[in-house]
């Protein structure tokens, strides 16, 4: 990173830290409809490109989503600035720049990897791919650069997520938005698979950021440039995409279900999708019921109803 | 006599509007009471049950007349007035008539379960909170006044509320010190001998125990073990001549003779010591140079020199602790005018005063753990100020401030998310399966990877044509959320409704919330009692069906789907509850029955 006493951060330099879903059974699913992975890398790429031109002090950080792992593919103020965005270096592949290549590059390095760590088949469905892992890296990138000094740039969370909200990440990823909200980051989310997510709607809810599920994939970097390309400051002057309406249903932690209602562990708050004898997140003992009239009515509906 | 037992009897003054009154005797008794003038001629005789009487008003204690004022029911500020001769009379009056009282505003609330006997106060205090907010005032009306909840219930969910309340009305405001100063207390001399009279009210000397913590303590050790009060007081006061006089030698000469005078004489030991305690307080960064501009001190005519103590101010220091500065002086009387009076007692007997006064200091000191404290933070403040940045560690970004969201904002969204799953189903979004192998998929990413790598980033990503429907779907989309849903996030669909259908909507949200938390907690019904509240709610609560229906009957047509949206979660809650109670009733009625079967 270059020296921050040198920089002059103003309220409008923007860090933006890109998480690309790279789940590959989300893809080849995906290949077959409007949005193949390739097309896609190519309006991400631009989206960066475009990003970094707008202030020579943006910085963009890409971390790739996996299936079973994810990792950092990309950080802009690591690679010289002269050599990111100077054009058509040529490094045998086809003209691009540099940047590009070295994107690429990473991300093959990371599926072969993704791959490894696999051990069995996703089976039937396109499984979900680590949203709470690369949450908490992209957090934990943040926090570093929060600590850097009292000047920093402003940073922002994008998820480009297609692949279905896995249930079981429900805790860590609800824990990841939560610290998000906390330390003001703001988690914008695009998403381009079939389905809306709810983790990420709360996320975007949460912590205050764009939520958008664009209807026309081919025009992806339309809708990147259009509505996240704009730096923080600048929002506050923009009318963006509103939720529309968030699905703020919860996992349950027995069986990671989605569920609508469900039992609360009066001491800790963990959600249950039956009555349990024992609370298996804080340990605490539930007395007899009194009658089966008040195991009924101490079911919490949970809805404000 | 009558059966009601007690009857009280006293001698008043039967008072008509202005005029001095008529004296004559009142007698009470449980039910009524009687008023006879002693001159038959002067006025009418009164006889007046107590069931006719609304409520009753006093006049303080303590102040001119001691008036009791019985009000009719139902018509204002009407009522019978008497004056008594003292105020013990009148308070035993007062608390018969309430007594009184109490047992006839029972008799129409018909309340099976005989609720605890209601003190006028409580009663205010609610009728209070019911007038400060409308919305709960038109819940009681409609639950309590509907008969569905008796005021015990609908008050019992409320206690905060009312202990709240008890608080607040509680701190009256009391009458602080007299922002005149003690000093002005001039001593009177007749002229023709030398004797000085010093007038002491017990209002002055409790201003003097304020003011002159030393002058209290002394009290508190010397009366009246060493002397009596008059003696104190009188040496007192020749200490206030002395000082009055200016003359600082004699002080010194009188004090010399007389220890016990020299503690009102020397300066206030207690109050120097808390001086420096306060000093301590200041800030020691504090710059004092930056002031010095403000001073006028420096210049003739101002500051100090001006209170008359200059000409005395030269060699004498050794009397210096028998000089009173009017600064000072003035400093402390407002510092104890602004501190307020802290002391409930009736000013009435010296002794009584100086010793709650104690009490109340040793329990402000009690409280004064600044003062262990008071170094570290002092420590830690100097360390703040005189920072230095290169050695500092770093510091911690900022944090968002933990904030529980509006539950209506859940609300609002579940209505929006039901539109919009509308919405997606005619849409037709499928779930997309697939069957590829771990190998299968991880190759078609890579080669994607590599695909894009051999063909480069194409000249035109997006095709120009697609780029505008983008950009006017999403304007669109954005202009149309605006006008729906409005300029700032606060409004939603509940403003876009005519505002006799949104508050009718309101209103039912609340009282069904009522309602369902009165019936929830009445399970598991184990008494009579319970289950014919429960029976109760469960009739009001089907009475809100039909008024739902109306509410979207009454809307326009395009609105009506919102509402019904809205009216969705409230019928779920209410339907939940029948199913519940029916249950409920069945396993009773079982039960019941193969009791009765054994």
């Amino acid at each position: 990173m270059a020296p921050i006493a040198s920089k002059l951060y103003t309220d409008d330099v923007s860090l933006v830290v890109l998480l690309l879903d790279t789940n590959p059974y989300f893809w080849t699913s995906s290949s077959s409809s409007s949005l193949s992975f390739s097309h896609f890398i190519s309006h991400v790429l631009s989206f960066v490109n475009s990003i970094l031109l707008l202030n020579q002090l943006n910085q963009v950080v890409i971390i790739a989503t996996g299936h079973n792992t994810c990792g950092y593919i990309y950080d802009s103020s690591l690679s010289s600035v002269s050599s990111s965005i100077s054009a058509n270096e040529s490094s045998g592949d086809a003209k691009m720049p540099a940047f590009c290549s070295e994107v690429l590059k990473s991300l093959e390095d990371f599926v072969k990897n993704d791959e490894s760590l696999s051990s069995v088949d996703a089976g039937n469905g396109v499984g979900s791919s680590l949203l709470s892992g690369s949450l908490s890296m992209a957090l934990c990138y943040v926090q570093r650069v929060f600590r850097t000094g009292p000047l920093h740039p402003q940073p922002r969370i994008l998820c480009l997520h297609g692949s279905p909200d896995g249930p079981e990440q429900y805790v860590a990823v609800m824990n990841s938005i939560f610290s998000a909200q906390r330390s003001m980051v703001p988690v914008d989310s695009c998403v381009i698979g079939a389905q809306h997510s709810a983790f990420l709607q709360q996320a975007s809810y949460i912590t205050g950021g764009v939520y958008l599920k664009p209807q026309y994939l081919d025009g992806l970097f339309q809708y990147l440039s259009t509505v996240f390309a704009t730096d923080l400051h600048s929002r506050k002057f923009i009318q963006l995409p509103k939720p529309v309406g968030v699905d703020f249903r919860a996992s349950c932690f027995c069986h990671k279900n989605t569920i609508d209602m469900g039992y609360i562990c009066s001491v800790c708050l963990s959600i249950f999708c039956m009555p349990h004898k024992k609370c298996s997140t804080c340990g605490s003992e539930y007395g007899q019921a009194q009658s089966d009239a008040s195991t009924l009515s101490g079911q919490k509906r949970k809805e404000p109803s | 006599m009558n059966s009601g037992g007690e009857t009280v009897v006293k001698r008043a003054k039967y008072k008509i509007a202005k005029a001095p009154g008529n004296s004559g005797i009142l007698k009470m008794n449980a039910e009524e009471f009687a008023f006879s003038p002693n001159d038959p001629t002067s006025g009418p005789r009164l006889r007046v049950r107590f069931n006719t009487i609304g409520a009753h008003r006093v006049t303080k204690d303590g102040s001119k007349t001691a008036l009791l004022n019985l009000l009719k029911k139902g018509e204002g500020s009407e009522g019978y007035i008497f004056e008594f001769e003292n105020f013990s009379d009148r308070n035993i009056c007062r608390d018969f008539v309430t007594n009184a009282l109490e047992r006839y505003s029972e008799v129409p609330k018909k309340d099976a379960e005989g609720p605890a006997q209601l003190s006028t106060e409580e009663m205010e205090r609610r009728i209070k909170l019911l007038q400060e907010d409308s919305e709960l005032m038109k819940l009681h009306k409609q639950l309590v006044i509907g008969g569905i909840l008796t005021e015990d219930e609908f008050w019992a969910t409320r206690k905060k509320l009312l202990d709240g309340g008890r608080k607040r009305t509680s701190s009256t405001q009391r009458v602080g010190f007299k922002s005149a100063m003690i000093s002005d207390i001039k001593p009177l001399t007749d002229g023709r001998t030398n004797k000085v009279t010093f007038n002491l009210t017990p209002e002055i000397i409790h201003q003097i125990f304020a003011e002159k913590p030393a002058v209290h303590h002394a009290f508190l050790n010397y009366v009246p073990k060493k002397m009596s009060e008059k003696d104190f007081w009188t040496k007192y006061c020749r200490a206030e001549y002395l000082h009055s006089t200016k003359n600082a030698v004699a002080a010194a000469a009188e004090a010399a003779e007389d220890e016990d005078l020299a503690v009102f004489l020397k300066q206030d030991y207690i109050l120097a010591g808390e001086a420096r305690s306060k000093i301590r307080k200041v800030d020691p960064t504090l710059d004092m140079e930056a002031d010095q501009g403000d001073d006028y001190t420096h210049l003739p005519d101002h500051g100090n020199a001006r209170d008359g103590n200059k000409e005395i101010a030269e060699s004498q220091t050794h009397y210096d602790q028998y000089k009173r500065n009017l600064m000072q002086d003035l400093n402390r009387h407002a510092a104890v005018v602004l501190e307020g009076r802290t002391l409930d007692v009736v000013t009435g007997d010296t002794r009584t005063v100086a010793e709650a006064l104690a009490r109340t200091k040793q329990v402000e000191l009690a409280n004064d753990t600044s003062e262990k404290n008071n170094n570290q933070e002092r420590l830690n403040r100097v360390c703040r100020m005189t920072e230095i940045e290169d050695l500092q560690a770093t510091r911690e970004p900022p944090v968002a401030p933990l904030c529980i969201k509006d539950p209506r904002d859940y609300f609002y969204s579940q209505q929006a998310n039901a539109l919009k799953t509308l919405g997606d189903a005619a849409f037709g979004a499928g779930y997309v399966k697939c069957h590829v192998s771990k190998q299968e998929a991880y190759t078609c990413l890579r080669e994607s990877i590599s695909d894009i790598k051999s063909v480069g980033l194409q000249t035109s990503i997006i095709k120009a044509e697609v780029a505008f429907k983008v950009l006017n779907s999403l304007t669109h989309n954005i202009s149309s959320t605006k006008y729906n849903l409005g300029r700032n996030n606060q409004e939603t669909v509940l403003d876009r409704l005519p505002s006799r259908t949104r508050d009718d909507l309101l209103n039912h949200w609340t009282s069904i919330q009522e309602l369902l938390k009165h019936f929830w907690s009445s399970y598991p019904i184990n008494t009579d009692h319970l289950s014919i509240k429960v029976d109760r709610l469960k009739d009001a609560m089907a009475g809100i069906y039909p008024k739902l229906q109306e509410i979207k009957e009454s809307v326009q047509s395009d609105l009506r789907h919102q509402v019904s949206l809205l009216v969705q979660p409230m019928v779920q809650a209410l339907d939940a509850a029948f199913a519940h109670y029916d249950a409920n009733l069945q396993k009773r009625r079982a039960k019941s029955g193969k009791n009765g079967s054994i």
